[in-house]
């Protein structure tokens, strides 16, 4: 019964924080949240058993795919800020 | 044209499609995810013989990890394609790379200053993802691992060291392109030098079948540790552009 529990509970938060993840309205929420959802991901993988799967996923999915989604969010920053620069220097 | 990545962040309220469009765009997603999850609950499962198959040829197959067997001597034919893969985004992301003087592949800036915390905790982690790696490569010929992780972790070690400021990655050295196509040179030479003795493509001879599986294993984990770091630092890097830009707004 626990371990239904646990199934449950992986189950029915892999789906919100994919919910929330998309319906986030700020480009920096949306990626802690994927990254969150790669970590739970992980640990659903490992209930299955599928430890490859699971290190794969730790690994590349959570770690290394937010590291690359985190450089480009600050990317966008940057093009925002001189983006705003451009207009206050034509004013 | 193809010298630099322009990032633009969309409007997500302001949508450009139409109503009507934004209906027709759901409703097909609505049908596809449907369409796979009654496919899924048709279809049969997965043939069992495969699972039997895979188990009653694994002593052949120079790997007890039944995972490794597969991926890189059973069905190596794909992980191969999975390198090339890695090989045309090296090839992709190598323009967007800041170009440095010097032939070093690591840069040190020892005037940079670096948050002693982070610093003490780099001289740590460091090391140890490299150990991990190597053990996550060693592992996975009788356990849960391999090439991708340990490539994958060895990245993240190569991130936290960008990361800090102090370290930078040139990939214009040929130091750097050999790890970056060794991969597959080494999947491809591996492939030909057992092709004499072969009957399919990519079929190792069975005494040797471990030690060419962790060849190709090692050259693969260097190729995607040194890809996965290399798309890192293109984003991180500051384009040329990007600096001439700032000064002309100023």
């Amino acid at each position: 019964m626990p371990e239904l529990a646990i199934d449950l509970f992986l189950s029915a938060g892999v789906l919100a924080l994919a919910g929330l993840a998309l319906a986030a309205s700020r480009v920096f929420t949306a990626i802690v949240l994927f990254a969150s959802l790669g970590l739970l991901v992980t640990l659903i993988w490992a209930r299955l058993g599928a430890w490859d799967v699971a290190i794969a996923e730790a690994a590349i999915g959570a770690g290394l795919t937010s590291a690359l989604l985190l450089a480009a969010w600050r990317k966008l920053e940057d093009a925002r800020a001189g983006a705003v620069d451009e207009d206050q220097s034509r004013v | 044209m193809f010298d630099q990545i322009q990032l633009h962040e969309s409007n997500g309220s302001r949508s450009s499609l139409k109503r009507g469009a934004r209906i027709a765009c759901a409703l097909f997603s609505l049908a596809l995810s449907a369409g796979l999850a009654i496919a899924m609950l048709v279809s049969d499962k997965a043939p069992p013989e495969m699972a039997g198959l895979v188990f009653s040829e694994l002593e052949k197959s120079g790997v007890e990890n039944p995972v490794t067997a597969v991926l890189l001597n059973f069905r190596s034919y794909d992980t191969l394609l999975e390198v090339a893969v890695l090989f045309i985004v090296a090839l992709a992301m190598l323009p967007m790379t800041s170009i440095a003087p010097g032939q070093k592949l690591v840069e040190v800036d020892r005037e940079h200053s670096v948050d002693p915390a982070l610093a003490g905790l780099l001289r740590w982690l460091v090391p140890l993802a490299a150990i991990l790696g190597g053990y996550l490569l060693w592992v996975g010929a009788y356990a849960p691992g391999g090439a991708f992780q340990a490539g994958a972790v060895i990245a993240g070690a190569g991130v936290a060291l960008k990361l800090s400021g102090r370290y930078r990655f040139v990939w214009q050295p040929a130091a750097a392109r050999l790890l970056l196509c060794a991969g597959l040179a080494v999947f491809v030479l591996a492939g030909a030098l057992c092709a004499g003795a072969a009957t399919h493509v990519l079929e190792y001879p069975v005494e040797y079948a471990g030690l060419v599986i962790l060849v190709i294993e090692l050259a693969a984990t260097v190729t995607i540790a040194s890809v996965l770091l290399l798309l890192f630092t293109g984003l991180q890097d500051k384009m040329p552009s990007d600096a001439g830009r700032g000064r002309a707004s100023n």
